[in-house]
């Protein structure tokens, strides 16, 4: 099978049992990333975004627990492994990238040794392979004077190029996925935008599927093939990029898009989308969108809404799309 | 023209980071300064939104701070209605102050987590004897109707609203003592996107129904683009161009402003061809001589490393650039 998705996302349900009760986190979540593909992911703090990228890479902290729905790499379940096998999957064939690179790396190691060790352990490679492969891959980065800085510790380097030590640390074992949460955010724009480019082009010319974890839409725009919505744990519509930000379907991607102020837009007034998401502990029943949307009817307050299809390979969790197909046929 | 509201003049600002007098005499070092803010002149007229934008470390919050009294100034001057507030006794500043508020970026630390949201906005009522006794809660009923919450949140305390509205009661705190200028500092960068188009909105309502002025600053320049009337552009503590909000976009001068504009993800964007941003921000400890750009800037001239560049008159404001000025030679 050669189309077989190369991360596969099915029904995952993350879930945190708390005194007063279990809270549902992400509720049956799907999605596939192929091979070479950026999936972007995007959300409001509190979608579930960061927590789905955790929960891909086993790395949910307790008591959060995946209660339900497999998540596949390459074909093989990997949600169900021992923390010893998984341990080996991570940084192997799942690379990360976290938002604030100043604490994912160690500031007691120099960068040598971090990138070396992390060599090492996934590749059979000696010590000094190690150390030209990590001296050839900072300066693919873009660190200047790669074979002098990299005995450097991490604070002697700035945020911009700390973010492209992490890039590096990520792809040393080349990995099939990296998952990148919200890697630019701790950025200054100036260098944010060097680093997106530096992901997407390094990750092109290693073949490498990325998981683009963000709240910016910007970025999303510039960056992903396809860009999934999260709202309140649940997708809301997935779907290649240029489709989702030009004629977003469900009403909550709409009002989201209408609510970013765009340089190109002719400074009106941005549309509102009244009231804020819900906690996970109230929840409304049926679409979890409804008390927020201008649409809703009946259907919308009783059932929740799956993915539908769409023309376009696109998806939409809403009742608005499945009237439409049913007057239609 | 009008009176400007507001007008800086050759303002700077330095601090004092020296290491401890012991480890000066012992490591032989010399008193260290950080010249946060150098020689910023700009006016601010009456009813208009002037924005600050810049990357961090460029000077924006400490300006801010200086035109609120928060911190002083170590030159120049800061024209308030026509009296100076850099030379003022006490007493009058104190008049003053009730005439301009401040809203600050994290809602979460401004606003004291024990007192009742009643109490945090009939506090500045009370400082400067605007309201009394039952009037004053009549008032707070009246301020919190106006940003969009209702009477019945005055018992109530902070924790038990969301970010945005939390940012309400700052803006309703702000509003309180009848202000005719607010500085917003980063307003909504704490806040999610559709939140921040409801602040937004909020903060352009207000200004149209009391014609207040506004002094914002962001580094976000969407968001910059959407609300200002006028931008100031600052790098490394310098004001290195002033433009009005849609020409600045249109037609930017400075390198700088280029650079900053290429910079910024657009949703529009998709796939388009950017210039590459090169460099990062030097430390503004020891900042380049001459443009404090010129290390990163393409249209450098030998004289770029020798001068500061003087304000050259642009089609809507100025700009400082050697390479601007020679153009309009």
């Amino acid at each position: 099978m050669t189309d077989e998705p190369l991360l596969s996302v099915r029904d995952l349900v993350v879930e945190f049992p708390t005194r007063r009760g279990t809270l549902t986190a992400i509720d049956r979540l799907s999605f596939d990333i192929a091979r070479g593909e950026v999936l972007g992911m995007v959300g409001e703090s509190g979608a579930g975004k960061s927590l789905t990228g955790a929960a891909i890479i086993g790395l949910l902290e307790p008591p959060g627990r995946i209660a339900g729905g497999e998540v596949r790499l390459a074909g093989e379940r990997i949600d169900t492994l021992s923390p010893e096998a998984m341990r080996r999957i991570r940084g192997k064939r799942i690379g990360m990238v976290f938002q604030d690179p100043l604490t994912s790396l160690n500031p007691l190691y120099t960068v040598a040794q971090q990138l070396t060790e992390t060599i090492r352990a996934h590749l059979h490679v000696g010590e000094k392979e190690a150390r030209n492969r990590a001296i050839a891959l900072l300066d693919r980065v873009g660190i200047p004077a790669a074979a002098r800085r990299i005995d450097d510790y991490p604070h002697h380097f700035s945020g911009g190029m700390r973010q492209r030590v992490v890039i590096a640390l990520a792809l040393c074992a080349e990995p099939e996925l990296v998952i990148a949460d919200e890697p630019t955010t701790a950025l200054d724009v100036s260098v944010q935008a060097q680093i997106i480019e530096l992901l997407k082009e390094i990750c092109t010319e290693r073949g490498a599927a990325v998981m683009l974890i963000t709240h910016d839409m910007g970025v999303i725009a510039e960056t992903a093939d396809r860009v999934a919505v999260l709202y309140a744990g649940r997708l809301a519509e997935i779907g290649p990029v240029r489709d989702i930000i030009d004629r977003p379907e469900h009403p909550y991607t709409q009002g989201l898009m209408g609510s970013i102020p765009a340089i190109s837009d002719t400074g009106d007034r941005l549309v509102q989308i009244p009231g804020a998401m819900p906690r996970l502990n109230a929840i409304p029943p049926g679409c979890a969108f409804n008390p927020r949307c201008p649409h809703a009817f009946d259907r919308c307050r009783i059932d929740r809404p799956d993915a539908l299809g769409r023309p376009g390979s696109r998806q939409v969790a809403c009742w608005l799309y499945d009237r439409e197909e049913a007057a239609h046929g | 023209m009008a009176e400007p509201l507001l007008r800086i003049e050759n303002l700077w600002r330095r601090f004092d980071v020296s290491k401890p007098w012991l480890n000066r005499v012992i490591e032989r070092e010399e008193r260290q300064y950080l010249t946060a803010v150098a020689d910023v002149s700009f006016d601010i007229r009456k009813g208009e939104t002037f924005a600050l934008v810049g990357e961090s470390g460029s000077g924006k919050s400490t300006i801010a701070k200086m035109v609120v009294g928060l911190l002083s100034a170590s030159r120049g001057h800061i024209h308030f209605d026509g009296r100076d507030l850099t030379s003022l006794p006490p007493a009058e500043i104190r008049a003053q102050r009730r005439r301009f508020q401040m809203i600050f970026q994290d809602p979460y630390a401004s606003l004291n987590p024990r007192w009742r949201v009643g109490d945090i906005i009939a506090e500045p009522l009370r400082t400067f004897g605007i309201a009394r006794g039952a009037e004053t809660s009549r008032e707070v009923g009246r301020l919190l109707d106006t940003v969009g919450l209702s009477a019945g949140d005055a018992d109530k305390f902070p924790h038990e609203f969301s970010g945005g509205q939390r940012q309400r009661i700052a803006i309703a705190r702000a509003l309180s003592s009848r202000p005719e200028f607010i500085v917003c500092d980063e307003p909504t960068s704490a806040l999610d996107v559709s939140v921040q188009a409801q602040i937004l909105n909020l903060m352009r309502d207000l200004q149209d129904e009391m014609g207040l002025t506004y002094l914002f600053i962001s580094h976000d320049l969407s968001v910059v683009h959407h609300m200002a009337d006028r931008i100031g552009v600052l790098y490394l503590g310098r004001l290195v161009e002033v433009a009005d909000g849609k020409a600045l976009f249109r037609d930017p001068q400075h390198p700088y402003t280029r650079m900053l504009l290429d910079a910024v993800p657009d949703l529009a964007a998709g796939g388009r061809g950017r210039k590459r941003v090169e460099g990062e921000i030097p430390n503004p400890i020891d900042p380049p001589p001459g443009c404090a750009f010129h290390p990163r800037c393409p249209l450098a001239m030998p004289v770029c490393r020798e001068k500061v560049p003087p304000a050259v008159p642009t089609k809507t404001g100025f700009a400082e650039c050697f390479a601007v000025a020679e153009e309009t030679v």
